[in-house]
């Protein structure tokens, strides 16, 4: 008989979700006065959530109005220390509050229980904590004695890692002495609309984090503000460049966090089954919806079969089902769009040549699935080599020397990570000087702590979040000549 | 590392090292990193009936303290038979591990139930006497009647690089044990990294080991779930190279169900159910079974009945 998991779902009893939200400007949650409001749906079974506010042009004024005044009523003067005791204040809630946030995220966007549970909220946490450290240590930031806030800063993140992406935003800027204008990504807006509850549990002066819900036109409402005077993106590089173009002229600083088509590298000397492992959590993590994910997977030829046959019996190990059960590997797909889009670049994967293999892999009826999803015989010129898919497909190209690996992982317009697989040290060393990305894994991958340094090169984007480099993103230099 | 190349590599120590070094590393990180994401795996209702009733028919139920006497032997016996008399469709155990001498008083008293006699040999638990001795120890134990022999490496010979007398010892060891099956002891505790448990893993294999087995008990740390996970790969690739299926015995530490059912996730997730028997899996565990029956009472009525009610053996 085979060790079937009977089912093992996570309880959402936990978790009080309201029939509708408000936006949440100065410390309250209040309607929209020019928005649609729109459904929020849980990816895995279609089920309506909630209805979330829309924010329009006065909407979004609102809230920067009340961020300016948080900012120079009470944020920008409060002591750092006391700055530092609100931060401490919020990552203890969010451990507290860890099981809700977790329910709460992995129905909202479709990512397995396990992950939302011992990544993505742990993470969040570790990041206030960090930050909240900083508040009162910014002269030794490397930004000059007493390095200035910004003001109000503008932040739309994407539904990929709603809560942690929150963290990374909000953390460091308010550890900087800042106020945030936050929109969530329109598929997963619900712990972000959370965390204002916990921005108020926390007794956080008004104003001081505000929450605007909505799609594009709210984004481009807050970009285009006049009084924003930072505005922090993650998400797609078209997007990205929109931004940018926006914003161009105006006195607003940007820090971009865009696409990647990453480069996953396992030399002949690797250790084959942890590499196996995280060619594994490079792609399929989270669905591969990681901006940072290793989609291309690059083997040396002369193991690619040993590769090959271990990544595809590992693959059928894979489970996929629903988020909340607690033995899911591989969660449902974000929406209906994204799902169009990963099975349109498969397709083109198939039309230009590509094999394509998935293990066998039954799907639920309802919700948006993929199944994990190899692809070999593809060439470098081919789309699904260069184009980001934002899915658990994984291209495997092959290369014979370290020069060519290096050649072709730098050969994308993106430079966010990289991986590296070889026991030998020299090797990963040379590699790592060579590799054009952001962020280069030696024998790990998709690897996140809040003391280091991430974000990209060429059309990934610019800035860095996390660690000490990220409060550079909202800090002006102190000191003489500042 | 074709079937055809394999034979060869023992001809003398260089090839044998040349072979066990060119094994792919184990990265210590990465190995930890999976073991721990498989102990998350939730184990609930009917899985988790099978999985007791599994656990429980894989293990082999050890003493092995200088103080073990006739009697002792012969309750665990009667343990391993029926482990829970209240309760006759609880599974028998697989073996009865015991010291040599007493092979022949748990051989009576298991009779033909079907419970195997294993016997830890080769001067258990370290290993240090000469390969006389070992040999006579082994015969003695197999003349008694054990059918399983639990033999130990010699860590020293492994650790010092004499990978060639460590092969042929197995291969003595192997011959004075038939008809028996031989199960070797790696006692991972004392091979310091999982690179050298791979290497150990395969050159038990390479010289027929029927089993390997992790640990003595009498070493900590004894069986880990990383150490596992590696044993597994290796048995894996050794049957991938050569077809032929070695089992895996983790032993010692192991003492709630929740580790046992740890284990039986790593062997279904990283080997898949063709190990899933006591054919080819095994527990050297001595208070496992405890917790296993209580759990499994506990599953039948929906509530403890309490150390009270379980035998002390």
């Amino acid at each position: 008989m085979p060790f079937d998991y009977a089912p093992a779902p996570e309880s959402r009893a936990i978790v009080d979700i309201k029939a509708s939200y408000g936006l949440f400007i100065g410390g309250e949650f209040t309607d929209a006065t020019d928005g649609t409001p729109f459904k929020t749906i849980s990816p895995s079974s279609e089920e309506v959530l909630a209805e979330v506010s829309e924010a329009g042009p006065s909407d979004v004024d609102r809230a920067v109005k009340a961020a300016r005044r948080a900012y120079t009523g009470v944020w920008g003067r409060l002591a750092p220390a006391e700055r530092g005791k609100y931060l401490y204040r919020i990552a203890r809630i969010v451990q507290e509050r860890a099981r809700e946030l977790a329910v709460l995220e992995s129905l909202d966007n479709g990512k397995p229980i396990r992950e939302s549970r011992d990544v993505d909220v742990p993470t969040a946490a570790a990041h206030f904590f960090y930050y909240a450290g900083w508040a009162d240590k910014l002269d030794y930031a490397g930004l000059g004695p007493a390095p200035r806030p910004l003001g109000v800063a503008g932040q739309i993140i994407p539904w990929n890692f709603p809560l942690l992406m929150l963290s990374w935003k909000i953390a460091p800027a308010l550890a900087a002495g800042n106020t945030v204008v936050l929109k969530p990504a329109e598929t997963t807006p619900l712990t972000a609309l959370l965390f204002a509850e916990i921005c108020q549990q926390a007794d956080l002066p008004p104003g001081v984090v505000n929450i605007v819900t909505g799609a594009g036109e709210t984004g481009r409402a807050l970009v285009e503000h006049p009084d924003v005077d930072k505005v922090a993106f993650t998400g797609s590089t078209e997007v990205g460049k929109a931004i940018a173009r926006a914003i161009a002229g105006t006195p607003k600083k940007a820090t971009l966090e865009l696409g990647g088509k990453a480069a996953n590298i396992v030399f002949d000397d690797a250790p084959i089954d942890q590499a196996v492992e995280g060619i594994v959590n490079g792609i399929f993590f989270n669905q591969g919806h990681v901006c940072c994910a290793g989609s291309r997977l690059l083997v040396q030829e002369n193991v690619y079969d040993e590769v090959l046959d271990s990544l595809r019996r590992r693959l059928g190990t894979l489970r996929l089902g629903d988020p909340l059960d607690k033995n899911t590997d591989i969660g449902a797909i974000n929406s209906a769009a994204q799902l169009a889009r990963i099975r349109e670049l498969s397709d083109v994967g198939e039309s230009e040549g590509a094999q394509r293999w998935s293990p066998p892999c039954e799907l639920p009826e309802h919700g948006f699935w993929f199944p994990p999803t190899l692809f070999t015989g593809a060439g470098q010129s081919s789309r699904i080599a260069q184009e980001e898919i934002f899915g658990p497909v994984l291209t495997v190209l092959t290369f014979r020397t370290p020069e060519e690996a290096v050649a072709k992982a730098n050969n994308t317009p993106y430079g966010l990570s990289a991986g590296v697989w070889t026991e030998k040290g020299s090797r990963i060393l040379w590699m790592a000087g060579r590799l054009r990305a952001g962020v280069v894994w030696a024998n790990t991958f998709n690897r996140f702590d809040p003391t280091s340094p991430f974000g990209g090169y060429k059309e990934s984007g610019f800035g860095r979040e996390g660690g000490r480099q990220g409060l550079a993103a909202y800090l002006t230099r102190g000191g003489p000549g500042a | 590392m074709s079937t055809g190349t394999l034979p060869d590599v023992s001809r003398d120590d260089a090839s044998l090292r040349a072979f066990l070094h060119g094994l792919p590393g184990v990265d210590q990180v990465g190995a930890e990193a999976r073991a721990a994401m498989l102990s998350t795996r939730s184990i609930k209702t009917t899985s988790k009936q099978w999985a007791i009733d599994t656990a429980i028919s894989m293990i082999d139920l050890t003493t092995l303290e200088g103080a073990d006497t006739p009697g002792k032997v012969r309750n665990l016996c009667a343990k391993a038979r029926r482990p829970d008399p209240g309760d006759p469709t609880t599974p028998q155990v697989a073996a009865v591990c015991v010291y040599g001498d007493l092979v022949a008083t748990a051989k009576e008293a298991l009779g033909d139930s079907g419970v195997h006699v294993a016997a830890v040999a080769t001067a258990f638990p370290s290993g240090r006497a000469s390969l006389t001795v070992k040999l006579a120890d082994t015969k003695d134990a197999v003349a008694a009647g054990a059918d399983e022999i639990d033999m130990v490496i010699d860590r020293g010979a492994f650790l010092s690089g004499r990978y060639l007398q460590v092969f042929e010892e197995i291969v003595a060891v192997k011959q004075a044990s038939a008809p028996a099956h031989l199960k070797v002891i790696l006692e991972t505790g004392e091979l310091a990294t999982y690179d050298n448990v791979r290497r150990a893993a395969w050159l038990a294999m390479l010289a027929d080991a029927d089993f390997i087995k992790t640990s003595t008990g009498k070493i900590s740390p004894a069986a880990t779930l990383p150490v596992l996970l590696v044993m597994l790969e290796a048995v894996r690739d050794f049957r991938a190279s050569t077809g032929r299926q070695v089992g895996v015995k983790p032993a010692g530490g192991i003492r709630t169900s929740k580790d046992a059912i740890r284990h039986l996730v790593m062997v279904n997730e990283t080997v898949g159910e063709e190990w899933l028997s006591p054919d080819w899996f095994r527990f050297g565990a001595s208070t496992l079974l405890n917790d296993l029956l209580l759990q499994r009472q506990k599953l039948a009525t929906g509530h403890y009945s309490g150390p009270d009610y379980i035998t002390l053996d």
